[in-house]
C-alpha cells in the first residue's frame, strides 16, 4: 500500500539570502499512523508542516521535490484546488492555543467552520455536531462553551477546542505542530492522551512535530530526526529508541529528560556530535554545488 | 453605569461652558461690529446707540455673558442680529440638512474606504497593490474644498450631470414635515424627491467623503494586514477559507475596533469641512449659515452655532466610545 503522505527530496531556501532551510527531505506517512518530526528549534519542522498545509510564508522558496497527498502533488497544484483539498482532508493543531482562535468569533462558530464548508451541514446540524465534538474532548457544559469567546477559556480548554475542531471533518492527515509546548506539564499529558485517543478512534494519520523525544516515545509509530533541514535518521519508533544508528539520535536520546526518571536530569548535547552534524550538512551542501 | 453617564455628562457640560466662554470673548475682542454691518448709510449716532442698547451690546462684557448664559440654560439662544429670528429656531431649521449631509458623507467614506482597504489587503502581495496605494495617496493628499472645486468643474460644468447648488430643485413640492428631507422622502416612498435630493447632495457628499475614505482605507488596511498575520487566520486558511473570506469574516471584525476610534475623530473634522463645502455648493446647512453669520458679525448666531457644533462633537465622541466597546468582545463580554 502506498503511503498517504509522501514527501520526496524536498528542498527549500530562504528568499532573502538563498540559505538552505530544507535539504532533500524525504518522509512518508502511512494512513492511521503517527509520524514524529523531531529536531531542535530551527531544524525546519514548522517549515515542513507549513509546506504540507500550503501556508508557507513568502520568505521560503521550495526549490525542488514533491509533497504528495495520495495522488495529488501539493507543491504543483493550482491554488484553488489545493485550498479545497487541504481544507477538506487535512487539519492543523497549532502550537499556541492562545493565538490560534479568533478573539472576535464564538467558539461554536470557529469549531463548526469546516463542517459547514466541507460536510455540507447547515448551521443547525453543524452546531449540534459541535456540541458532540466538545463533549468528546471532555469539555464540560458544551452548550455554554459553544457560545463563549476564546478569552473566556483557559489554554488547556482552548487546545481541546482546537483538537475538536481539527477532528471535526475526520481529516485523513493531521499536522500537530508542537501542540503541547505552550501548556502546563499536567495539561500537556491530558492533551496528549486525548490526541492519541481521537487519532486511534478515527484512524487519522498524524505528523507530530516536537522537540521532545519523551513525547515521541509515548505516541509515535515512526520518527524522522531533522538537523538544519536535513534528515539525520529515520525509522520506526522502536528502531530509533532501541537501536539508534546515528550519533545525533543517540546524543538527543541521552539529552532528553527521562520522563520515567526525572531525577536523572538533563545532559547537554555533546559539542563534538553537533560539530559532526554540521560537517555532514556542509558536506551535503558541497555535494549539491559540485 | 449611571456613574459613568453622570461623569460623561459633567465633562460635557464643563467642555461646553469652556467653549461658550472662549467664543464669547473672542468674538468681542476680534475686530468688527454687528451694528456697523446692519445700519444703512443715513443712520444717525442716536440710531446706533439705540440699536446697540436694543441688542444689549451697551452692557459690560461680563453682564452680556451672564445674560446670554442665563437665557441659554432656559433654552433661549437669543435673536440673530442679521436675520432677526430666534437663533434656536435657525439652528433647528438648518441642523437636519447638515446631519443628512455629514451622515451620507460618512457612509460613503466607510463604503469607499472599506472597499479600498479590502482590495489593498487582497492584493497585498501583488504588484497591482501599487494602484491601490496611488488612489489611497491621492485621497489622503487632497483636502475637501479642492475636491469640491474639482467636482464642480468636472461634474457641474464640463459634463453638467449634477446640479451645482442647493438642496432640492425649487420647482418640486417641498412639503416636508421634518428637516430630514432625504430620510423622509425615502420613508414615504417618494423616490422622485429622493433622487433629486441625492443628486443635489452627490457632489458635497463626495467632496467631504473622499478625504475621510482615504483615512479609513489607510487605517483599516493597516489593521487588516496586521490581523491577516495572526495565527487564527492561518488556522482558518488551513480550514480552506478563501482569501476574501479570511479578510471579511476573520480579519475584519478585529480590524474594525482600532479603525473606529480614529474614524470618529476624523468624522469631527469632516463636520468642520461642511462649513466650506456647504458654502461652495450653497447647501442650506449650519456651515453655510455659519459663514454668513461670521461675515455679518452676528454674535448670537455665531455663539449658537459654535455651541451646536460643540454638542455634535461631544455626541460623536460618545457614540464612538460605545461603538469601540461594542466591537471588542473582551470589553463586551467581561
Ligand atoms: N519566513 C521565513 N523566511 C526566511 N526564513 C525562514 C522563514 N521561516 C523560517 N525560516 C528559517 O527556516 C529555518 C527553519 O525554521 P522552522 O521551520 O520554523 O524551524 P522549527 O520549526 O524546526 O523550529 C530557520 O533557520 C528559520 O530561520
Ligand atoms: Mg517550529
Amino acid at each position: 500500500m502506498s503511503p498517504l503522505l509522501s514527501i520526496d527530496n524536498l528542498s527549500a531556501v530562504s528568499r532573502r539570502d538563498g540559505k538552505p532551510i530544507l535539504r532533500n527531505v524525504s518522509l512518508h506517512v502511512d494512513s492511521g499512523t503517527i509520524h514524529g518530526l523531531v529536531g531542535e528549534s530551527g531544524a525546519g519542522k514548522s517549515t515542513i508542516s507549513k509546506i504540507i498545509l500550503g501556508i508557507v510564508s513568502g520568505g521560503v522558496v521550495v526549490t525542488s521535490g514533491s509533497v504528495m497527498l495520495g495522488a495529488n502533488d501539493l507543491v504543483r497544484m493550482p491554488e484553488r484546488e489545493k485550498r479545497v483539498l487541504i481544507g477538506s482532508q487535512m487539519a492543523l493543531i497549532p502550537q499556541d492555543p492562545l493565538t490560534a482562535l479568533n478573539p472576535g468569533r464564538r467558539i461554536g462558530d470557529q469549531l463548526t467552520d469546516s463542517l459547514r464548508m466541507w460536510k455540507g451541514m447547515g448551521h443547525k446540524a453543524a452546531w449540534a455536531r459541535g456540541l458532540e465534538l466538545l463533549d468528546h474532548v471532555a469539555i464540560r457544559d458544551p452548550q455554554r462553551v459553544m457560545g463563549l469567546f476564546p478569552h473566556h477559556l483557559s489554554g488547556g480548554m482552548r487546545q481541546r477546542v482546537l483538537i475538536a475542531a481539527a477532528f471535526a471533518i475526520e481529516p485523513k492527515l493531521l499536522i500537530a505542530d508542537e501542540p503541547t509546548t505552550a501548556l502546563d506539564a499536567t495539561v500537556q499529558k491530558q492533551v496528549l492522551q486525548l490526541l492519541k485517543r481521537l487519532q486511534a478512534e478515527h484512524g487519522t494519520a498524524v505528523v507530530f512535530v516536537t522537540h521532545d523525544l519523551g513525547v515521541v516515545a509515548q505516541i509515535c509509530d515512526a520518527v524522522t530526526l531533522l538537523f538544519q533541514g536535513k534528515v539525520m535518521e529515520q525509522g520506526t519508533a522502536e528502531t530509533i529508541f532501541n537501536t539508534p544508528s546515528h550519533a545525533y539520535t543517540r546524543a538527543l536520546l541521552a539529552a532528553s529528560p527521562r520522563y520515567d526518571d526525572p531525577a536523572a536530569g538533563l545532559n547537554p548535547i555533546d559539542d563534538a556530535v553537533i560539530a559532526a552534524c554540521r560537517a555532514e550538512v556542509a558536506q551535503f551542501d558541497g555535494a549539491q554545488h559540485a | 453605569m449611571i456613574e459613568l453617564v453622570a461623569k460623561r455628562a459633567g465633562m460635557a457640560a464643563i467642555t461646553l461652558f469652556g467653549v461658550a466662554v472662549v467664543v464669547f470673548v473672542l468674538l468681542r475682542v476680534a475686530p468688527g461690529d454687528p451694528i456697523a454691518m446692519m445700519i444703512g448709510p443715513g443712520a444717525t449716532a442716536e440710531d446706533i446707540v439705540r440699536l446697540r442698547a436694543s441688542y444689549g451690546l451697551d452692557q459690560s462684557l461680563f453682564n452680556q455673558f451672564w445674560i446670554w448664559l442665563g437665557s441659554l440654560v432656559q433654552g433661549d439662544f437669543g435673536t440673530s442680529i442679521s436675520r432677526r429670528v430666534g437663533v434656536g429656531q435657525l439652528l433647528l431649521e438648518r441642523l437636519p440638512a447638515t446631519i443628512e449631509l455629514a451622515i451620507m458623507a460618512l457612509l460613503v467614506a466607510i463604503v469607499l474606504g472599506g472597499f479600498i482597504a479590502i482590495i489593498g489587503t487582497l492584493w497585498r502581495r501583488h504588484w497591482s497593490v501599487g494602484a491601490v496605494d496611488g488612489v489611497n495617496g491621492l485621497l489622503l493628499a487632497i483636502p475637501e474644498f479642492v475636491w469640491a472645486l474639482a467636482l464642480v468643474l468636472v461634474l457641474g460644468v464640463a459634463l453638467p450631470v449634477l446640479p451645482l447648488s442647493g438642496r432640492i430643485n425649487p420647482s418640486l413640492p417641498t412639503d416636508f414635515k421634518t428637516g430630514f428631507y432625504l430620510l423622509e422622502a425615502l420613508l414615504t416612498l417618494r423616490f422622485d424627491l429622493a433622487l433629486d435630493l441625492a443628486r443635489h447632495m452627490a457632489m458635497p457628499v463626495l467632496a467631504l467623503a473622499l478625504p475621510l475614505a482615504g483615512i479609513i482605507a489607510r487605517v483599516l488596511r493597516e489593521a487588516l494586514g496586521e490581523a491577516m498575520m495572526q495565527d487564527y487566520v492561518t488556522l482558518a486558511r488551513v480550514k480552506g477559507m478563501s482569501e476574501l473570506r479570511l479578510i471579511l469574516s476573520e480579519a475584519m471584525r478585529n480590524a474594525v475596533g482600532p479603525t473606529l476610534a480614529l474614524t470618529g475623530v476624523q468624522f469631527t473634522f469632516l463636520i468642520g469641512g461642511t462649513v466650506i463645502v456647504e458654502k461652495i455648493f450653497s447647501y442650506p446647512g449650519l456651515g453655510n449659515m455659519a459663514i454668513d453669520a461670521v461675515i455679518n458679525r452676528d454674535f448670537p448666531l455665531i455663539q449658537g452655532l459654535v455651541l451646536m457644533f460643540g454638542v455634535i462633537f461631544i455626541l460623536i465622541n460618545l457614540i464612538v466610545d460605545f461603538a469601540v466597546v461594542a466591537f471588542n468582545p473582551r470589553l463586551r463580554h467581561g
